[in-house]
């Protein structure tokens, strides 16, 4: 216990670049009287991609969850650019660049795929720049423009996976919050996805991403943050944290 | 919105427009067929045009009988298309939309009959009730869900008929009579062929005013609120404020429903408003297609026009309408012209 302390103490000290974007301080959420998570604090930094890491059920959705203001963090601040934003309501959130692309998707059925695009882009006014999204977000996924006009919920997983991170892309995220991306896929779509974040990253975008699957989301993320019973047990560069396996095992218990 | 444009490309925002549009399902049988025929520009102008010139045309040549039917038939479409902003659009159940019919008739009835105000200056009372009406009613019920939003409406329709059947102001059970007819730069309208024309007017801007609202940014906040709330409010839709106003909106078009019904009548009583009447309004929204505007309108003719048509069969006819609405609903589930064909 101890020991983790220190290590998590000595690589917060490490020096990380870019402005911090994000930032949780001290939160603690409840489902009714269960707590979710006891003071979790982690800073994500302009243009990195941040891994949180833990089992199921540590509270890696929830802290996601408070984030983008679906759960209310009952202490602690949530704070983008060094602004509060934890009282805000769920949309006053996301119109601020937050986008949270949740656990299973959540592509809206009966909607084309343009459609559910078009959902990620309907606070962008200007009709230029929403179109002009939408070519981008086509040319960074080919088989979303193939497929533009068929039913979004009959896509396959791993196409759904790519409409809500497109849907994401085109509301011009300043932050995404990606939750699970790579749950329910197979082995080979896994990697594409995990190629297509660190894409969407090296063009800009600053992402937090909380997955199971520690092994690839190390090889993935600048940072990493593992939680465990709510409380932020490890943290550090995701290359370092990659090359401690028993670490990576204790906390995670992951093997391929 | 442009009508010269080419029916292959309905679509300007696309980036590719050589590819054929996979979106129109191809036509399988007669009737889709003629909802497709229907349903391009140039010929839906005409639909427009046709419709219009009869409706005009058939007070003078049909009996009066005829004219209070198809009065009665227009005071739904609106109603209906209120109806459809808070069903259809907003995806929102409302079993007590006879309320707000009631909130616009009874201001009107009791403004102009109590207090001699002006047919005309009441009308901005009764909206403005309408939309608080719409507000106390949507407020507390956003954080609700199918069911439970179900019987809060239903409860606030008997609320609404309970207060008018015992306030002393509303005339109690016997409700308010003798209410003025209103008259227009010296036009005084009295007679059915007058309401039918006024009603004629009614419909056409409600049918506008639903496109447009169908059309517009709302318009799409509702469709992606309908489909899934959370995933809108995650993208930035204002969820409460989005189905605050399909409330707001359905309660004004009730509302101008109601203003105009109490002054062709003459007298509104609580009855008027029955959970059966909302259940009729909600009947013919469902039976014609939820979210589709002709199909509402359809839906509004048959529900008042039905039970006439078979006024021939005497006491059976209600039980011959109901049988006929059954297999409708089981042979078209989604209503006779729905929104989507899938």
């Amino acid at each position: 216990m101890t020991e983790t302390i220190t290590q998590s103490e000595a690589a917060a000290s490490t020096t990380r670049p870019g402005k911090v974007r994000l930032s949780i301080r001290d939160v603690e959420a409840f489902y009714g009287q269960i707590q979710a998570l006891r003071g979790v604090s982690l800073d994500v930094h302009e243009g990195e991609i941040v891994t949180l890491l833990g089992s199921n059920g540590a509270g890696k959705s929830t802290t996601l969850k408070t984030i983008s203001g679906l759960v209310r963090a009952q202490r602690g601040d949530v704070l983008l650019e060094g602004e509060s934003i934890a009282t805000l309501a769920a949309h006053e959130i996301a119109r601020r660049g937050v986008v949270h692309v949740p656990e299973g998707r959540r592509i809206l059925r009966g909607l084309t795929v343009k459609e559910n695009l078009e959902l990620g882009a309907f606070t962008v006014k200007d009709n230029a720049l929403r179109r002009q999204r939408l070519d981008e977000v086509y040319g960074l996924f080919p088989i979303l423009h193939e497929r533009r006009h068929q039913d979004g919920s009959l896509l396959s997983g791993g196409q759904q996976q790519m409409l809500a991170m497109g849907r994401a892309l085109m509301h011009g995220p300043s932050v995404m919050l990606l939750d699970e991306p790579s749950m329910g896929l197979a082995p080979k779509l896994v990697t594409d996805i995990m190629r297509i974040i660190k894409r969407l990253n090296e063009a800009g975008t600053t992402i937090l991403l909380v997955e199971q699957n520690a092994r690839l989301a190390l090889r993935l993320a600048h940072y990493a943050y593992v939680i465990e019973n709510g409380e932020i047990r490890m943290q550090g560069e995701a290359a370092k944290l990659r090359q401690d396996e028993s670490i990576v095992k204790a906390y995670l218990g992951v093997g391929e | 919105m442009d009508k010269h444009s080419p029916p292959t490309n309905p679509d300007a925002r696309e980036p590719d427009l050589h590819e054929p549009d996979l979106h129109e399902p191809r036509p399988r049988n007669l009737l889709q067929r003629l909802y497709v025929a229907f349903e391009s520009p140039g010929r839906r102008r005409a639909l427009h045009l046709t419709i219009l010139a009869i409706l005009i045309v058939t007070p003078w040549i049909s009996s009066q009988y005829t004219t209070v039917i198809l009065t009665n038939a227009l005071l739904y479409v609106v109603l209906c298309l209120g109806l459809n902003i808070v069903v259809g659009y907003a995806g929102l159940l409302d079993l007590g939309y006879a309320a707000f019919f009631a909130v616009g008739a009874y201001t009107v009835g009791i403004l102009t009959q109590q207090f001699g105000v002006n047919f005309w200056a009441a009308i901005p009372f009764a909206l403005m009730a309408a939309a608080l009406a719409g507000v106390i009613i949507g407020g507390p019920t956003l954080r609700l869900r199918s069911d439970y939003l179900a019987i809060v409406t239903l409860g606030f329709g008997e609320i609404v008929r309970f207060t008018a059947r015992n306030l002393e102001i509303t005339g109690g059970a016997s409700g308010l009579s003798h209410i003025p007819e209103p008259s227009l730069f010296g036009w005084h309208i009295d007679s059915s062929i007058d309401f039918y024309y006024v009603f004629v007017v009614l419909a056409v801007l409600a049918y506008l005013a639903s496109q447009r609202l169908f059309d517009s940014r709302l318009g799409r906040a509702w469709l992606y609120v309908r489909h899934d709330e959370d995933a809108a409010e995650a993208m930035g839709i204002n969820r409460v404020a989005t189905k605050l106003a399909a409330y707001v909106i359905g309660a004004i078009f009730g509302a101008i429903g109601g203003i105009f019904f109490s002054v062709n009548l003459g007298a509104i009583s609580p009855e008027s408003f029955s959970f059966q009447q909302s259940v009729l309004i909600l009947l013919a929204v469902v039976l014609g297609g939820m979210g589709k505007i002709p199909g509402v309108i359809l839906g509004a003719f048959i529900v008042v026009l039905g039970p006439e048509l078979l006024r021939d069969f005497g006491t059976l006819r209600l039980l011959i309408f109901a049988v006929l609405l059954l297999l409708i609903m089981l042979f078209r589930p989604s209503g006779i012209w729905p929104e989507k064909r899938s």
